[in-house]
């Protein structure tokens, strides 16, 4: 039988090709899994038990055609802000329960044309604003390396879910950090790509012009393999751009590495940057160079960040009323008191605080002073950054600021949890690509290490991420919980 | 309304009716008649994750209307979203245009009595239609409110004039050739229910700026207005204020009703629609949208005038509905008689048309067929009398003049020996008027009037009073009389 603590997902596609496993098989086996795990993690919103099921005897029966896919047969678990056809997407929000999109995004299609299963559906912060995966109307994660701790968020269980093996890959979105966070506290890799190489069509916006749909995975390749499967245009969203994936690894050789200073303050916990500092030291042992550097305007980034994702969403937010899906609304009140009593018990806390703080934000008279101030300033932070990456191909820093935090810890402080977004946000302010990769456990927590790169560069970062895997075997990397 | 300085700038939304999809969406944008929300799909309907995707043929059609009112192109445009709460809205916020619109700055010449004038166009810009809002019975008695989205998304161009318009009468001008300059780009079809609705400015002098919502058809524009004007007037002489007001036009009760106050404004938090990207307008585009622009109405009028000899007059009432100056020269170029043929046209098919409250694309006839029936009266074979009265019933059951002339025995006898048996009997029974005749020759024509009648008007009045004046002589002749 096989293992599914080191089985890959390139593996499982192999396999089911070849025929020396069914897609079935692999789906009852992660299942099981899930049956055992989720309820000590909450990882899964919804697990997809039927449609799994039913997905996997359709592949088995068109691999006996002579079908072939790039991930034949392997489970996938798709974070709740993503549509699936004919399975409840939440967004972790009260109000979406119950909404079952009639399509699929454009990911989960091509993920499907590729014989991959959506096992489930994975928790998170509510519509993705978080970075602890606490706000969720299902109740938070749990890390699975220490019960009590969070997964980091937003995209927290998926990240839980691959790391505990739960599945063997997932998807998150990354609006601010939400696929680099818990990927850096579950101990697995995490892909923000370039904005505009994967499409957003069925992505749940939040905030439509920092996000992007990301692979978090336990090994390098198969974060490549999603990549080439999920990227390009699709006719759907208008802000994709030309892209073609391609990488084939060949070592870090003369890599050049731009550490900026500012990342490495006094604000960050030492053990982290011991951690980080060792990747990039193992990264110059294999040929790597580097240079410490500066980026002077990364510490506006946080508050131009919350600025333009709140502006944002207390739009994208606005269409969910109750009257076309979703919570139901009172059809005997006025339609605006409907709109009110649904939208006023439908929403968790921090989405109302985004939502109030983004309208005041484009308010008449505001408009100039904070949004417009936002974009001005993001555009100098993206000049800043590309000006670096013109003499370096990386920029090393770390994910987070601090290793994964307890339960409610800053659940009651919402700027010391805003806090975790800081070294995060300046790859989705610039639109650069960047990509998180475990540095090693501090007091047996995972940490992680954070790469950008230029864009439509995701092939160097793989490259890194490749480099440091194979010397320390960070794939290997298994919580105990997932080895019960 | 003389000694008034009445100011009056319009906001026309115009359907492109010449799409068969919708502006961000492939769904059919044939929506008029078909059972409510069944041209829907995920983008028009809002749904969580959708995102539009522009129609690039939304953008030329609209580019002709900018350049067919002389305005100036804006090599970049950008698409806003327009936030404010409403069940016809399925996002809750339209995307519009705001800051960088598709143009600005242009003109149109219109005529008002012979008098020439031009109205500056500030802009013209591209939004989504709303949903439709459906009622019971009316919208105030009504137990429920439904929505239908099939409408939701269709392409619109706004038209906003400055406030150069100084009557009533010079704002129906206005439209009247907007509406003409769409119809000969074949933009959009003005006749369709709803495809142009227009909000309205309006102050006098000494009071302040009113705007008039909702009106949904161009010729209620004339009745609102002088509605509004005289409401303002009147409050003027009382020495009363005109409060800076939003009113919105009810067209069952013909009369303007207070919305909000300015105060009430509604702050629409226009921001860059992050899901579109800006769309370029080239040099190269808009000279190949140039140079295929059809002839527009004022080059039309001159045309007519000059190939047609028509006057002034008659060349701005046939290009006034494009539909009607094309059944025009169809016809004239058949029948090649082109100031009979404009009498026709008209004068008596419009006034049918009117009559009927039909359009020129309801009649169930071509122009070939009013052409074979000049010919008959050309012909002789019908008198110009029945012409008339076969068109109307052309109109009324679309059958060919010659199958309705026959059905009918209608024809022109102007056979001698036929008119001589109708002359006989008249005589016969108008002996009185007979001798009369004999005695004075001013008698003569009321006994073709009879004949006539006795005919049906068939007779050919000038071989009829042939045929008389023969008898009378005879008569005469008979008793010995000279020639009275």
């Amino acid at each position: 039988m096989v293992n599914p603590l080191t089985l890959t997902a390139k593996e499982i596609a192999q396999q089911v090709s070849s025929g020396s496993l069914s897609a079935l098989d692999v789906v009852e086996l992660y299942l099981d899994r899930i049956r055992r795990l989720n309820p000590k993690i909450n990882a899964f919103i919804t697990v997809a038990e039927e449609q799994a099921r039913r997905a996997a005897e359709e592949v088995d029966k068109a691999v006996k055609k002579g079908f072939r896919g790039r991930l034949l047969g392997v489970p996938i678990a798709v974070k709740d802000v993503i549509s699936t056809k004919g399975i409840e997407t939440t967004c972790a929000s009260k109000i979406l329960r119950g909404y079952v999109p009639p399509y699929d995004a454009t990911v989960v299609k091509r993920l499907k044309a590729e014989g991959a299963i959506v096992i489930g559906k994975t928790n998170m912060d509510e519509f993705a604003m978080g970075s602890s995966t606490e706000l969720s109307a299902y109740g938070p994660t749990r890390n699975p390396w220490s019960l009590d701790r969070v997964t980091g968020g937003s995209s927290g269980g998926s990240g839980a879910a691959t790391s505990a093996r739960m599945a063997p890959t997932s998807l998150g979105s990354d609006t601010g950090g939400s696929v680099r966070c818990p990927a850096s506290f579950c101990g697995i890799v995490g892909l923000k790509p370039t904005y505009g190489v994967v499409s957003r069509y069925g992505l749940i916006s939040y905030a439509c012009s920092l996000e992007q749909i990301g692979p978090m995975t336990v090994d390098v390749e198969d974060c490549a393999l999603l990549m080439e499967v999920i990227s390009g245009r699709d006719g759907f969203d208008s802000t994709l751009i030309d892209y073609e994936f391609r990488w084939s690894y060949e070592g870090v050789k003369g890599l050049r590495i731009a550490v900026p200073k500012e990342f490495f303050s006094e604000g960050t916990d030492e053990r982290v940057l011991e951690s980080v500092w060792r990747v990039i030291k193992l990264l110059e042992s294999n040929g790597a160079v580097y240079e410490e550097v500066s980026l002077p305007l990364s510490r506006y980034a946080l508050a131009a960040y919350y600025i333009i994702a709140m502006s944002e969403a207390s739009s994208n937010l606005a269409r969910y009323d109750g009257i076309r899906y979703g919570m139901p609304y009172d059809p005997s009140l006025p339609w605006h008191e409907a709109f009110s009593k649904v939208r006023g018990e439908g929403f968790g806390l921090e989405v109302k605080r985004r939502i109030i703080l983004g309208t005041f934000a484009l308010s008449a008279g505001y408009y100039g002073r904070y949004y417009l101030k936002a974009l001005k300033l993001r555009a100098m932070i993206r000049d800043q950054v590309l000006s670096l990456l013109k003499r370096f191909d990386v920029i090393a820093t770390p994910t987070t600021p601090f290793p994964p935090f307890k339960l409610g810890e800053k659940i009651e402080d919402p700027l010391s949890l805003y806090m975790a977004d800081i070294d995060t946000v300046v790859a989705n302010l610039a639109g650069v690509p960047a990509i998180s990769i475990p540095a090693g456990l501090v007091d047996g927590l995972p940490v992680g290490a954070q790469f950008m790169a230029n864009y439509c560069r995701e092939d160097v970062l793989l490259t890194v991420a490749k480099c440091v895997q194979d010397e320390t075997h960070f794939d290997k990397l298994v919580p105990g919980v997932a080895k019960a | 309304m003389s000694g008034l300085q009445v100011k009056i700038g319009l906001e026309c939304h115009c359907q492109v009716t010449s799409l068969k999809t919708k502006m961000f969406c492939r769904c059919s944008s044939d929506y008029r008649g078909k059972p409510p929300n069944v041209n829907v799909c995920p983008t028009c309907l809002g749904l969580p994750g959708s995102l539009p995707y522009l129609n690039r043929r939304a953008v030329e059609e609209a580019l002709k209307v900018a350049l067919a009112l002389n305005c100036k192109i804006n090599r970049k445009m950008v698409f806003y979203r327009k936030n404010y709460f409403y069940p016809d809205l399925s996002k809750n916020f339209q995307i519009s245009q705001y800051d960088f619109p598709l143009a600005v700055d242009g003109y149109v010449t219109i005529n008002v009595n012979g008098r020439e004038k031009t109205i500056r166009i500030r802009r013209v810009h591209m939004e989504e239609d709303p949903g439709r809002l459906v009622y019971k019975g009316r919208i105030d008695t009504s137990p429920y409110t439904l929505v239908d989205y099939n409408r939701m998304g269709i392409a619109l161009i706004e038209v906003v004039t400055e406030p150069d318009m100084e009557s009533p009468a010079e704002a129906k001008a206005f439209l009247e050739e907007l509406r003409s300059i769409l119809e000969h780009l074949e933009v959009s079809d003005g006749s369709l229910e709803g495809s142009m609705r227009c909000d309205v400015n309006i102050s006098i002098a000494g009071g302040t700026r009113v705007e008039i919502k909702n009106i949904s058809s161009f010729k209620d524009v004339e009745k609102a207005l002088a509605y509004e004007i005289m409401r303002q007037r009147n409050l003027l002489r009382m020495g009363r204020e005109v409060k800076r007001e939003t009113r919105h036009w009810d067209e069952v009760r013909g009369i303007t009703v207070a919305l909000r106050a300015k105060e009430e404004e509604m702050d629409y938090r226009y921001f860059p629609e992050p899901d579109l990207v800006p769309v370029e307008i080239s040099d190269d585009f808009i000279e190949k949208v140039r140079s295929s622009l059809p002839e527009l109405p004022s080059a039309r009028r001159a045309r007519l005038v000059e190939q047609y000899n028509l006057t002034e007059y008659e060349a701005r009432v046939l290009t006034a509905d494009k539909q009607l100056a094309d059944f025009f020269e169809k016809l004239a170029s058949i029948h090649g008689k082109p100031k009979v043929d404009c009498s026709v046209v008209i004068n008596e098919l419009l006034r049918l048309l009117n009559e009927k409250n039909i359009e020129v694309r309801d009649l169930k006839f071509t122009p070939k067929e009013v052409a074979d029936l000049l010919f008959m009266v050309d012909e002789g074979v019908v008198s110009w009398k029945s012409a008339k009265y076969i068109l109307r019933r052309m109109v009324e059951t679309g059958e060919h003049p010659k199958k309705i002339a026959e059905a009918e025995g209608i024809r022109r006898i102007s056979s001698v020996e036929e008119i001589e048996k109708f002359v006989s009997k008249v005589f016969e029974e108008h002996k009185g008027d007979v001798e009369a005749a004999i005695k004075d020759d001013k008698v003569i024509h009321r006994l073709v009037g009879e004949v006539l009648k006795e005919t049906r008007m068939l007779a050919d009045p000038k071989i009829t009073f042939q045929v008389v004046s023969k008898r009378i002589r005879e008569l005469r002749a008979e008793r010995g009389l000279a020639s009275a």
